[in-house]
Parts: C-alpha cells; sequence; structure tokens
C-alpha cells in the first residue's frame, strides 16, 4: 500500500504496557483459550472413563489406532468446514462432493490403460482434487456472487453432486483403484502409524497454520467477523468468500480419493449425513455458528469426541445407538456454551456459565 | 490562509427523485479542521461517502492537492491518504486491536513465507502498539477480541486506526455520538493531536458545543448545498442553527 504511516518512525514502543492478563479483555481470551481446553479435557475424561471400564480392550494402541482412522477422512472435510463457517457460512455439500469425486476419479482410472499402478494413480489423484475444487467454486460463486444463502447453495449442491454421482454409475458402486494406492494410501503405514492418518494430520496442521499465522486465514476471519468493514479497508470479500469454498471443495475431493482407496468402493450411500457429523465436530469443536471465530485443532476434538463414544460403546457392548443420543446432548451443549461466551461479551461482563462455573471450581481447586 | 488540499465543487447526488447534493462546495485545508453541519436529510453522510470513495457523485468535480481525481472505491481514496472514521467504526469485533489497524494492508514476511501469505506479526505488533501510544490512545489490551471492549476503547481504536494511514486528510463521522464525558473529551484530544501533525480533519457532528469547541471553520450544509462557511472563532451557536435552518440565508461568510 501507498499510505503511508505518520507514525511508523522514531516513535519508540514504550509507554504502553503489552496487554498482559489484566482487565476485561485479557479474561475473554483467557475463557477462550480455556474452550478449546475445555473440549480437551471432556474427551480426556471421556477417554478415562472407557479406559476404567474396559482397560484391556480399550486403552489399547490397535483401539486407538481404529479411532484415529476413522476420523480422519472426517478430519479433512472438517478442516475446510471450519474456514466457512469461520465466514459465517454453512456447507452441506461436502459428504456428496467427497462421493462425486470419488466416483469420477474411480472412472478415470479404470478408462486409463489396466487402471494400474502410479501414474494412473496420479491422475486420479488429480481429478479427485479437481473434481472437488470445481464443486468448490460453484458453491463459492453462488454464494458470493449470486448471494444465495449458503446453507441453500450447499443443499442445493449436496443433492445435485450425489445425483450426478448416480448418474454417472447408474447408482451401482464403483470398485476400481490402482493396487499401488490401495496398498500406499488406503492401508499403508509408516512406522506403524497408517497414511491416511498421516495425511489427515498434514491437512490439519496446515489448516491450523492458515487459519491462524496467514493473511488468508486472518481475512477469512476477519469476512465472518464483519465483511462491511472488510470492504471498506479493501478486501475482496466475494473472492476471499469464493477461495474459502473452493479450497474446502478441494479438501472434499481429497476425502474422497481417500476414501475410495480406503473402502476400495465410492460408498454412494454412505455419505449422507457426513455432512451433519462434520458441522457436529465443527461447533463441538468451539467455532461459532455466527463466524469471526474458529479453530481447527477444536474441529479435530469435536470429531474425535463421538468418534471416541461409538467406539467405547461398541466395545462396552452398549447399544450403538446411545451414541446418538449422547452426541446429540453435547452438540447442544457446545453450542450453548459459545451462546452464552458471546452474549457476556456484548454485555461486557464476564457472567459465569454453569458449564465454565463447572470448569473454573474444578481448576481452582487444584 | 493556505490553500485547499481536498476540494469539492458543484457536487451532485441523487437517490431516484430525491436530490440529496444540489451543488455542495467543500473544501479541507492541511492542519485544520472543518467541522460539516447541517440537519438531517443536508446532505452531509453523502457528501462524506462521496469524498472517501464509498459512492460517486451524478456531476461536480473533485480536486486532490489541485489536480482533479476521480474516486471509483474507498481504495482509491486510501492510497491518497485519505481516510474515514464510519459511525459503525467498522471494527472486525473478532480481531485484536493490532489486526483491525492492519486490516487489508497486513505486512507480509520477508523472503518466501512473505509470498505464502505469511504476516509479520511482531513487526505490525511494535509500530501498531507504537501508533497507539503516539496518539495517546489509551488501549491497555493488545491480543484481544475489540468486540469485548468499550465503547471509547473502541472509538479510539478506530480513530488511532485511521490516523496512522491518513496522511493527508480524515473525516470523522459522528465521532461522539455514542460516547460519554470522559471519552468525547479523549476523542476530541486525538482530533486535535491528529491536526497538530499538519493532516487536514474532517468533523461531522450533531454536537455544536464539540464543533465550536475543536473546529477552525465551520461548513453549513443545508438542502445539498453549502449554504455558510464560518470561523469558529467568530461565530456562535445561534448563528450555527440559523444557518442549518435557512433564518441566515445569505449570509456566506468569506472564509
Amino acid at each position: 500500500m501507498t499510505a503511508t504511516t505518520t507514525v511508523s518512525s522514531g516513535t519508540g514502543v514504550g509507554g504502553q504496557q503489552p496487554g498482559r492478563p489484566n482487565g476485561f479483555g485479557a479474561r475473554v481470551q483467557h475463557m477462550m483459550r480455556a474452550q478449546a481446553m475445555q473440549i480437551v479435557l471432556v474427551w480426556l475424561g471421556i477417554v478415562a472413563v472407557f479406559t476404567a471400564l474396559a482397560p484391556g480392550s480399550f486403552f489399547d494402541v490397535t483401539n486407538f489406532r481404529n479411532i484415529a482412522i476413522s476420523v480422519s477422512i472426517l478430519a479433512i472435510l472438517g478442516v475446510g468446514t471450519t474456514f466457512i463457517i469461520v465466514t459465517g457460512g454453512i456447507d452441506l455439500s461436502m459428504g456428496s462432493v467427497l462421493v462425486f469425486s470419488g466416483v469420477v476419479s474411480s472412472l478415470v482410472m479404470q478408462s486409463i490403460g489396466d487402471g494400474q499402478g502410479w501414474f494412473v494413480s496420479i491422475i486420479g489423484i488429480c481429478v479427485a482434487l479437481l473434481s472437488g475444487l470445481a464443486w468448490g467454486l460453484l458453491n463459492g460463486v453462488l454464494v458470493a456472487k449470486a448471494k444465495v444463502p449458503p446453507m441453500i447453495v450447499t443443499l442445493g449442491t449436496f443433492v445435485a453432486a450425489l445425483g450426478l454421482a448416480q448418474v454417472l454409475t447408474g447408482g451401482l458402486d464403483l470398485r476400481a483403484a490402482p493396487e499401488v494406492l490401495v496398498d500406499t494410501v488406503g492401508f499403508g503405514d509408516v512406522f506403524g502409524v497408517p497414511s491416511l492418518v498421516i495425511i489427515s494430520a498434514l491437512v490439519v496442521i496446515g489448516g491450523i497454520i492458515l487459519l491462524n499465522r496467514t493473511r488468508f486465514g486472518l481475512h477469512t476471519s476477519a469476512v465472518g467477523s464483519n465483511a462491511e468493514a472488510c470492504r471498506r479497508v479493501g478486501i475482496k470479500v466475494d473472492r476471499q468468500l469464493i477461495k474459502v469454498y473452493a479450497f474446502a471443495g478441494l479438501l472434499a475431493g481429497l476425502a474422497g480419493l481417500l476414501n475410495l482407496a480406503f473402502f476400495r468402493s465410492t460408498t454412494i450411500a454412505g455419505h449422507s449425513l457426513t455432512n451433519l457429523d462434520v458441522i457436529a465436530g465443527v461447533v463441538i469443536g468451539g467455532t461459532s455458528l455466527f463466524g469471526g471465530v474458529g479453530s481447527v485443532f477444536g474441529t479435530v476434538i469435536g470429531l474425535l469426541i463421538p468418534a471416541t463414544l461409538r467406539n467405547g460403546f461398541v466395545i462396552l457392548g452398549v447399544e450403538p445407538y446411545w451414541q446418538q443420543v449422547v452426541v446429540g446432548a453435547f452438540l447442544i451443549g457446545a453450542v450453548y456454551v459459545d451462546q452464552a461466551r458471546r452474549a457476556a461479551a456484548a454485555r461486557n461482563t464476564t457472567r459465569k456459565t454453569l458449564f465454565s462455573r463447572i470448569f473454573r471450581r474444578s481448576s481452582e481447586q487444584k | 490562509m493556505s490553500t485547499p488540499l481536498y476540494e469539492a465543487r458543484g457536487i451532485e447526488r441523487s437517490f431516484g427523485s430525491v436530490q440529496a447534493l444540489q451543488g455542495a462546495d467543500f473544501d479541507v485545508r492541511p492542519g485544520e479542521v472543518s467541522a460539516l453541519i447541517g440537519d438531517n436529510g443536508a446532505g452531509k453522510s453523502t457528501l462524506v461517502r462521496i469524498l472517501s470513495g464509498a459512492d460517486r457523485p451524478d456531476a461536480g468535480e473533485i480536486f486532490f492537492e489541485g489536480k482533479p481525481v476521480s474516486l471509483e472505491t474507498p481504495t482509491d481514496a486510501r492510497v491518497r491518504g485519505i481516510e474515514t472514521v464510519f459511525q459503525d467504526l467498522a471494527l472486525a469485533n473478532h480481531l485484536d486491536p493490532i489486526q483491525n489497524m492492519y486490516l487489508g494492508r497486513e505486512l507480509a514476511r520477508p523472503g518466501v513465507l512473505g509470498k505464502l501469505g505469511f504476516m509479520d506479526r511482531a513487526q505490525m505488533r511494535q509500530v501498531g502498539q507504537a501508533a497507539f501510544s503516539d496518539l495517546g490512545a489509551t488501549v491497555r489490551d493488545f491480543e484481544s477480541p475489540v468486540g469485548g471492549m468499550s465503547g471509547g476503547q473502541r472509538q479510539a481504536i478506530a480513530v488511532a486506526r485511521a490516523a496512522a494511514w491518513a496522511s493527508k486528510v480524515i473525516f470523522f463521522d459522528e465521532p461522539t455520538a455514542a460516547l460519554g464525558v470522559v471519552q468525547t473529551k479523549g476523542v476530541l484530544d486525538l482530533i486535535r493531536r491528529i491536526r497538530d501533525k499538519g493532516i487536514g480533519v474532517v468533523l461531522i457532528s450533531h454536537s455544536m458545543p464539540h464543533v465550536l469547541e475543536v473546529a477552525d471553520r465551520v461548513h453549513v450544509l443545508r438542502h445539498g448545498r453549502r449554504a455558510a462557511v464560518m470561523n469558529s472563532a467568530d461565530t456562535n451557536v445561534e448563528e450555527l442553527v440559523g444557518a442549518m435552518t435557512g433564518a441566515l440565508d445569505g449570509k456566506e461568510a468569506a472564509a
């Protein structure tokens, strides 16, 4: 920018205390940190309970490996969805985009030669990513330029992408995937850590860095916080929204490829509720549905909680349907905490919620 | 008297059948506070939006440092060192004061990391805090979201942000409307300090006492035209109200 600061040089930093914990703002920040920590504590609590109830079978490397694998594809979708929800939007389409990307990728790979080998795999990877990117761009353009509400846009593409996947396959799952891809990405591991988990972890770490350290992440939060303010300082809000939706689409494409490599199937019928699972994870993880603030790390924990519950209930022999009941309660509880926090911030007070009071007290007793 | 730094001549702007501005003139001089007053619907906001690049006139000319300019977007104004503090402050509530100050103008890290979009947060924090303290803005907490701060604090942040980037002209749209007595005094002091840097300050306000306290010249807008320009030292509340309402028609003080 050519605008000059009248104060950029010659003035020292003296005179102002850097804002260290004092005053209301710092307490809000403390609370927000605590929110991310609270959710980790909740997860650790669940782990502790299951460990106590089923020490041998639950607290076991193989079992944790299973939990990690079951979360890894959802976590990749969760990263993109976190960004979208931080802009104040929503994405219902990612499950269908995942299926569509897997279908197109599988179709392309089986049509090249014998459908085996790395060359075919790489083409398949690119096709899956591009398919996801295309749906993401479509979502983004409709949201940002056509001004259709994100819920309607992504509900539309949710239905349309699944429909197109069924048109392309006649409704029957495809199973074509190169052996090398299945062996390395689907079931491979590096030093005992499944490839799926490694890829997912890399995406999550990348997402955390992108959201917290880069201009792209800052503008994502800013657009969700106050789009008009962004326009006034010259941020291209429309372009930022399109980029965020495209990024989420790209990740859904990646998830589609991983899904194909892991299940050796396009699982057309298997992702009708994936969007709700992912959104629930994002919200449990402390990302505000009203935009402006969110945490990729929280999303991962928010996805781990239902997965851990499901796993633990199966091991304990509890009816798995109970898991749905508990996850539902968690979701509502998480939104309640978020609401209470925002209301407290708006009122300029730190009125303690029931939830935070319980945690405050337990932490003070230590 | 110095020559105008920023000048509007014969600005016209209509919204449907409503003629908000009907040939309004306005000028800003460096190191001077120009107040812009007028009754509701006189065209103050429209004129400010046009001069800050947020809206475009149907007719009329705008001169910046003596040369005609055409402002298509707020960015066109900002690159010339013209900033505006809007009444709603336009802060991103979830971001901290430094992030708000640098919003849209983040400093990139040097080298490859900067190309990848990484920001130089340490540098922004250092220069940003210096900018706040330079203005005497009493921001105590630089690391919390501004949404949790008081109205006075948020106003100070919005003012300091504009002051940090404005090298020529700042518009203040009703900066004291939502503030208490102490905060108002703080903002008026900020305005004087900004003026003393040689920047042209435009103050839009309904509060006659504040206008007379801080402004050097007062421009009165009525029915989309400039009805009068007065030196604030030579006028009083009654005269200003008279000019606003039309009781003193025809008395155009030579400024």
